[in-house]
């Protein structure tokens, strides 16, 4: 990597971090408390502890999935705003795999099934919006967004009338395919929620590089979101390319719906997303679109995230939201600055 | 008598709806992507609460709705009109502030996590139409697209306006200065909005978490239902309001679970883009980073 590029690559999101810091800082100030205070409880109560990083890494988890899924289709050129209601048809269908499947199956053989049911609900419910932009011409952002509602309205009236336990609003516990917490092999990290589902986005980090730079597909998929027309002139199918970029990308929010249902809870629960799907497009963002960046940028918005409860004793926890989003905007905001002002440099 | 209970519960729930989807086709006809609506809405309805509780009346209350709605719009119009960032990434991102900074400070000036303390708004006597009369949000609501038709197809400024978001190079080539009129656009958006988010917080009398809850993305998708035409995207707004009156009123009769009844305004837009006959086109500019 060229250093110009390593600047390009690295300079928006430092910027982005030094406007959140300033922002925190005028909120933790407008409550009266001392940023330094705050910050360093955010930093303690999250890395400080075993129990605090044992919730960073389950909430990086998730995180790590919804941001792949949002940055492998950015790289197709695709914008997946989907990625909330992907992650929950994909914990819903995991539930229901679990509650028909035979119970005392050992987790490793049942574990591909899960990932295969789970990714292919996901799948369907983002390679909707591709078929519809490939065949249609309708625009994915905004059907992206409809079906977030769509599904999950739909998972709401299937848990709320059909699959529910009495008097609540998640499914009876699968039968068999739980997987361990981490707390079973490292005795520390007890409490927290953290489990192997970890290892699994870990290996489809890994799978999604080998595709993007080291396939033909992935060559192709690049290049569609590079420069669609040059691609079709180049003889790739763009709108095949299209549904197909998006039913992975929603496969792979999909399957992180199992990070709750196999890791965790072990049952589908309303709302269990919890807002990770919206958080995977900051998390691809700031990882631009890169899988080795995707999982650095999931470990930043996961502290935050978990931050945000431990500092709750001083300031309110809502303000890890509000920098969330100011991260988002300046990081969105400064990658067009910066790319504009290298550009300068260069010519000048 | 029955239609006309129905037909005021269908304005009363139309109106946020007219107001934000009117910022809607204001700033999508520009070329900017009106994904902000919800943050508009919320922003607004929560300066509005603040403004009418300690300035104790409903007008202060109106402006500051209006001024939370302009303010979070122009935050939007320096990332996507200045700094030229992708509207659709900031889009998400000013809803997602909006929710935060509204909590944020909702704990702070009131010390609560899910309200604030009651406000008077306007005063209305008796029920149905009676009542609905007496408050001039409603009027300025369903005036709101008609005026957003006049000023797109009868003034000057109207047509620089579409013409920015069909072709801003060819608008710059005849004098449009492009980014003025978006600058414009963009506050006029907030400012329509932020009336919606007004009128919400009157309605219920305080300001509530999240207490728009997605009537910005209804908003946004009557706007495209409607295909960017103020008259359609009226009816648009009073179709989806009237299909929620009705799943209120048949509640007891269980005929259609509620669920299904929220997805009407969502299925309809992917159909009208979709559609095989007569597809919904966007602006020909919308969400293109204009150099």
């Amino acid at each position: 990597m060229t250093r110009a590029k390593l600047e390009e690559a690295l300079l928006p999101p430092i910027v982005a971090l030094l406007i959140a810091i300033l922002v925190g800082d005028i909120l933790i100030l407008s409550f009266g408390q001392s940023p330094a205070a705050v910050y360093e409880l955010l930093i303690s109560g999250t890395w400080g502890n075993a129990y605090g990083y044992g919730q960073v890494l389950y909430k990086t988890t998730v995180l790590t999935f919804t941001g792949l899924s949002v940055a492998m289709a950015l790289r197709a050129g695709l914008f997946n705003i989907g990625a909330e209601s992907q992650l929950a048809a994909g914990g819903f269908a995991a539930a229901l795999l679990g509650l028909i499947l035979p119970a005392g199956l050992p987790a490793l053989l049942v574990l591909p099934l899960y990932i295969v049911v789970a990714g292919m609900a996901g799948a369907v419910v983002g390679g909707i919006p591709g078929a519809l932009k490939a065949k249609f011409g309708a625009h994915e952002v905004i059907t992206t967004i409809m079906l977030n509602f769509i599904v999950l309205a739909l998972l709401n009236y299937l848990i709320s009338t059909r699959f529910n336990v009495e008097d609540t609003l998640h499914t009876a516990e699968i039968r068999s395919g739980a997987l361990s917490r981490l707390s079973d092999y490292i005795p520390s990290f007890h409490g927290s929620a953290a489990n192997t589902v970890l290892l699994l986005a870990l290996v489809i980090v890994a799978l999604a590089w080998l595709f993007l730079f080291r396939t033909r597909c992935g060559f192709e998929l690049r290049a569609v979101g590079l420069q669609p027309h040059a691609a079709e002139y180049g003889g790739i199918d763009v709108g095949g390319m299209w549904w197909r970029a998006m039913a992975i990308s929603g496969g792979i929010a999909g399957i992180g719906g199992l990070n709750y249902v196999l890791g965790y809870k072990h049952y589908y629960e309303e709302g269990f997303g919890a807002g990770a799907g919206f958080l995977g497009i900051a998390v691809a963002l700031v990882g631009r679109s890169h899988p080795v960046g995707v999982v650095m940028a999931a470990v930043l918005f996961a502290t935050l995230s978990q931050g945000g409860l431990a500092v709750n004793a001083l300031v309110p926890k809502q303000m890890v939201d509000v920098l969330q989003a100011v991260v988002i905007i300046s990081m969105a905001t400064a990658v067009p600055a910066v790319h504009r002002a290298l550009l300068a440099g260069k010519r000048a | 008598m029955i239609f006309f209970a129905f037909l005021a519960q269908t304005i009363r729930i139309a109106i946020p709806y007219l107001f934000a989807s009117a910022g809607g086709v204001v700033s999508e006809r520009a070329g900017l992507i009106a994904l902000t609506l919800e943050g508009y809405m919320l922003n607004a309805a929560f300066c509005a609460a603040l403004g009418s509780y300690f300035g104790d009346s409903a007008l202060v209350g109106i402006f500051a709705g209006i001024g939370g709605g302009v303010l979070t719009a122009l935050l939007y119009g320096v990332c996507v009109i200045r700094y030229r960032a992708n509207q659709v990434v900031v889009g998400i991102a000013i809803n997602l502030l909006a929710i935060g900074l509204t909590r944020f400070f909702l704990r702070l000036t009131f010390d609560s996590s899910s309200n604030s303390p009651r406000i008077e708004g306007f005063t209305e006597t008796g029920t149905g139409f009676a009542a609905l009369v007496q408050n001039p949000l409603v009027w300025l609501g369903l005036l709101a697209l008609a005026a957003v038709g006049w000023f797109l197809y009868r003034t000057p400024l109207g047509l620089r306006l579409r013409a920015v978001g069909e072709h801003p190079e060819a608008a710059l080539s005849v004098g449009v200065p492009v980014q003025r009129v978006r600058w414009i656009a963009v506050a006029l958006s907030g400012g329509l909005a932020g009336l919606g988010g007004a009128y919400l917080a009157f309605d219920q009398h305080q300001f509530t978490d999240s207490m728009t809850a997605g009537r910005g993305f209804i908003a946004l998708a009557a706007t495209i239902f409607g295909r960017w035409e103020p008259k359609l995207v009226a009816i648009a707004c009073l179709l989806f309001a009237a299909a929620e009156t009705l799943q209120i009123q048949l509640q007891s009769a269980q005929l259609v679970p509620a669920q299904f009844v929220e997805m009407i305004p969502y299925l309809l837009t992917i159909v009208a883009l979709a559609g095989v006959v007569a597809r919904a086109v966007p602006p020909a500019a919308l969400g293109k980073v204009y150099e």
